[in-house]
Parts: structure tokens; C-alpha cells; sequence
């Protein structure tokens, strides 16, 4: 949990990820503006956009996550602590996770602000538990792709490369999830089906990068 | 380990399956009422995709052995049966986008979920070799590409799902792979078409890891015989050897 700390630490000193994946995912639904030329929309339409833009948001802080450690000589340290190996990956994707969270909380006014038709208040409950479902699946996935990509050549490159399709069921069942919500006389609640998608995906997914992210680590 | 074993018998049982397969898809399985001739590419198009998928799975099945064991052999393995199906999940989509222009009119239909599914899969197989091109040490190489592989084949039955749930009220399911609605005889010529490929993949398979463990054979001789100098090193590659 030290590793954690010290991230969510370093990212209140230095200030550097959180602000620019905000930014972007702003700008971003500027983009949207101008590319759909609509002022307002609702639907799946909204769901898409909204999920698309985390998303790619999410790409940026996965680029991120282990440029520290590896700079600094950080893995070398940790596989020196007598901690289990998991604990990075544990540590990492809350990390991850919290940064998603401080981009939604303001990123997802900003959308419907900016673009969304229908109020944002009515479905809140229920797009904050589809939001929470898509953001663990980004933090494992991230994870696991970030300390892939961390070692290889041209990592820029390979993380999003790997990590947009691994993603793209998340990125489905999201989208499916959030549209009923963002509809103009929208229900209250989610689709059930599409939450126990994202679920499965996320149990799945969090399990396989449990075992296997061991042996990311062992050099 | 020698796999050279077996090889001519495989590569005749082979042979003869396809020719015969190919025998019942033209001579004895009927013409399909609605589409004609040209649904007879499903009898080569639906078993390259069934086996290619069964090849991915394959692939991080071997892979867990490279992680259990971290003996090269396994992922040398999981490399050629990842890449093989690349090759045949390819030739799946070429054919599945000629049959679909040919009964659907379009190359590409996005109602068809085993269609957009496969697509994905695909997409993301085709990071592997860029993935193991970008790491230099072998050892990490195959260490990271088995991780890779693992992950992947467990992505390729979820992914299906997924993709299935988003369309299945949209679109009625035109085949079903279970052979449910095919009639006897057009049953028999798939299923001996899917048995022709399957043995096909196999074949391959088999050939690529006896020419890469010989050809690692003979370096290792030349090295041992002719001293170091004799053997130039191996340049960068994202195949293992």
C-alpha cells in the first residue's frame, strides 16, 4: 500500500497526468461538437461519446503509470521489499482507479454541460455504477497492458495498440449500459444485462492479471 | 524433441481428407436453394474460423506451460500456433467478406456478430508479433508474449459473448454453428471439411516447429564443430528460436 501511496503522492506534488487527461477529455467533447455538429445529444449517441472519450482519456493515463519506475530504477526497489509481487499490481490499478474517478467527477458535469441533452441529474445513481463497473475494468486492463508495454521498445505505441482491443467489450457493454440512461425520457436504472457484462469482464479480467502479472515483474 | 515423427503419415491423412472434403463439397453436398454455388465457400470458410479461433485458445494453452515451466519449447510452440491461426483467421475473413458480398451484397456486414467478434479477435492477435518484435532480451520476449497469449485466449470466448449480447435483437442468427438447421448430408461435408482443416493446422504446425528445432540443432552443431565464428548471431526477430 506504500506504492500506492507514493503515487497518488507524487501525483499531488508534480500535478502531471490527472490535469492532462481532464483537459483532453474536454477538448475532446469540443471535437465532438464540431465532428457531430450537434449541440445537444442523447441516447446511445451520448452513451458513445461519453464512453469513447474516458476511454481514450484512460489510454493517456496508462502511458503513464510506470514511466516513474522505470526511469528511477523503482521495479529494482520493489522487487528487493519482502512484498508479495501483487501488491504492484494491486497498488497500480488503485491508482488508476482513483485518477479515473478524479477525471469522471469532473469530466462527466463538463459532458453534460457541454453536450448532453437531457439532465444529468435523474440517471447519476445509475451512471455512477456503470462508470465504477467500466473504470475497474480500465484499471486491470491498463495495468496489465502499462507494465507490458513499459518494457518494450516504442511503449507509447504498444500500449494503446494492445489495450484498445482487449478493451473494446468493456467498451460495448458500457456504451449499452449508459444509453437508456442518457435518453431523453431515460429509465433510471441500467440495463441489467450489460452491468452483468461488464461485471463478468471485469471479474474475469481481474483474476487473469492476478495471476499472471508475476511475471511481469521477475527481473 | 523431434517432430519430425509422424510427419509423412500426418501429411498423407491430411492430403487425403481435403481431397476427399473437397470430393463431397463439390460432387455429393447439394446446392444450396437460396444462395446457389456459392455457398459452397462455407464449407471452406467456417472451419477456418472455428480452427483459427481454436488455434488463439491453443496458443495461451501452451503458453501457460512456458509460465509453469520456462522451457523455450512451450513458447515456441505458442508462437507457431498463434501465427498459423493469424494466417488462417485471415483466410477466414477474406472468404467470410466474398461470401457475404456474394449472399448479402456487401463486403462487410456489421449486423453479424461472429463476423464483427472475429474481426476484434483479430485486431488484437495482430499486436502479437509487433509486441514480441519490441522486446529485445528473448527471454523477456517470451515471457511477456506468453503473458500476452494467456490473456488474449481468455479474451477470445468473452469477447464473443459480448459481442452476441449486442446484436442479438437485432439481427436473426443466419447460421448456426452447431449444424442445426444444415441437412444430413451438407452436416457430413462440413464436418468433414472442419476435420480436413483441423488436420491441415496441425500439419503445419508440426512442419514450422521441425524446421525452427533443426535448424536451432544446426547452429548448435555448427558452433560446437566450427567454433563460435562459423555461426553469425541471430538478428533481432520476433520469432523465438
Amino acid at each position: 500500500m506504500t506504492v500506492l501511496r507514493k503515487d497518488l503522492l507524487l501525483e499531488l506534488r508534480t500535478f502531471e497526468t490527472v490535469p492532462a487527461m481532464i483537459l483532453f477529455s474536454i477538448v475532446t467533447f469540443v471535437i465532438f461538437h464540431f465532428g457531430l455538429n450537434q449541440a445537444t445529444i442523447d441516447g446511445q449517441l451520448a452513451g458513445g461519446v461519453l464512453t469513447v472519450t474516458l476511454l481514450f482519456a484512460a489510454m493517456l493515463g496508462v502511458n503513464r503509470l510506470f514511466v516513474a519506475e522505470r526511469e528511477q530504477g523503482g521495479f529494482d526497489a520493489f522487487l528487493l521489499a519482502p512484498v508479495d509481487r501483487s501488491a504492484m499490481l494491486i497498488a497500480k490499478a488503485s491508482a488508476l482507479f482513483a485518477f479515473l474517478v478524479v477525471l469522471e467527477v469532473v469530466a462527466v458535469p463538463a459532458f453534460g454541460l457541454l453536450l448532453l441533452g437531457p439532465s444529468l441529474g435523474p440517471p447519476l445513481p445509475g451512471l455512477i455504477a456503470v462508470l465504477a463497473l467500466a473504470d475497474v475494468a480500465l484499471a486491470v486492463i491498463g495495468t496489465l497492458v502499462s507494465a507490458i508495454a513499459v518494457n518494450t521498445r516504442a511503449r507509447d505505441l504498444v500500449g494503446p495498440v494492445i489495450g484498445l482491443p482487449l478493451l473494446i467489450p468493456a467498451l460495448i457493454a458500457t456504451a449499452r449500459a449508459a444509453a437508456p440512461l442518457l435518453a431523453v425520457h431515460g429509465s433510471g436504472a441500467p440495463p441489467g444485462k450489460w452491468v452483468a457484462v461488464l461485471a463478468l469482464y471485469d471479474l474475469v479480467f481481474a483474476l487473469l492479471a492476478y495471476a499472471v502479472f508475476d511475471f511481469l515483474l521477475e527481473d | 524433441m523431434t517432430y519430425g515423427r509422424g510427419l509423412r503419415g500426418l501429411s498423407l491423412a491430411t492430403a487425403a481428407t481435403i481431397s476427399l472434403a473437397l470430393g463431397l463439397v463439390f460432387f455429393y453436398a447439394p446446392l444450396d436453394a437460396d444462395q446457389g454455388f456459392v455457398q459452397k465457400i462455407f464449407y471452406i470458410h467456417v472451419p477456418l474460423a472455428i480452427v483459427s479461433l481454436c488455434g488463439f485458445i491453443l496458443g495461451g494453452l501452451l503458453a501457460i506451460g512456458y509460465l509453469r515451466t520456462g522451457e523455450r519449447q512451450w513458447d515456441v510452440r505458442s508462437y507457431v500456433a498463434i501465427h498459423m491461426s493469424l494466417i488462417f483467421g485471415i483466410a477466414g475473413l477474406i472468404t467470410g467478406s466474398i461470401w457475404a458480398k456474394a449472399s448479402w451484397g456487401h463486403w462487410w456486414v456489421w449486423n453479424e456478430p461472429t463476423l464483427v467478434s472475429f474481426l476484434i479477435v483479430l485486431l488484437l492477435y495482430a499486436t502479437y508479433q509487433p509486441l514480441r518484435f519490441a522486446i529485445e532480451d528473448p527471454e523477456r520476449q517470451s515471457r511477456y508474449a506468453s503473458v500476452f497469449a494467456v490473456t488474449a485466449g481468455a479474451f477470445v470466448p468473452l469477447n464473443f459473448i459480448a459481442v452476441r449480447l449486442a446484436q442479438q435483437y437485432v439481427h436473426p442468427r443466419i447460421l448456426t454453428l452447431s449444424g442445426g438447421n444444415l441437412p444430413g448430408s451438407m452436416r457430413l461435408t462440413f464436418l468433414v471439411s472442419l476435420l480436413g482443416i483441423a488436420l491441415l493446422f496441425v500439419t503445419l504446425w508440426k512442419y514450422e516447429l521441425a524446421a525452427k528445432n533443426t535448424r536451432a540443432q544446426i547452429r548448435a552443431l555448427r558452433r560446437s564443430l566450427l567454433g563460435e565464428e562459423s555461426v553469425r548471431p541471430l538478428g533481432r526477430s520476433a520469432a523465438p528460436s
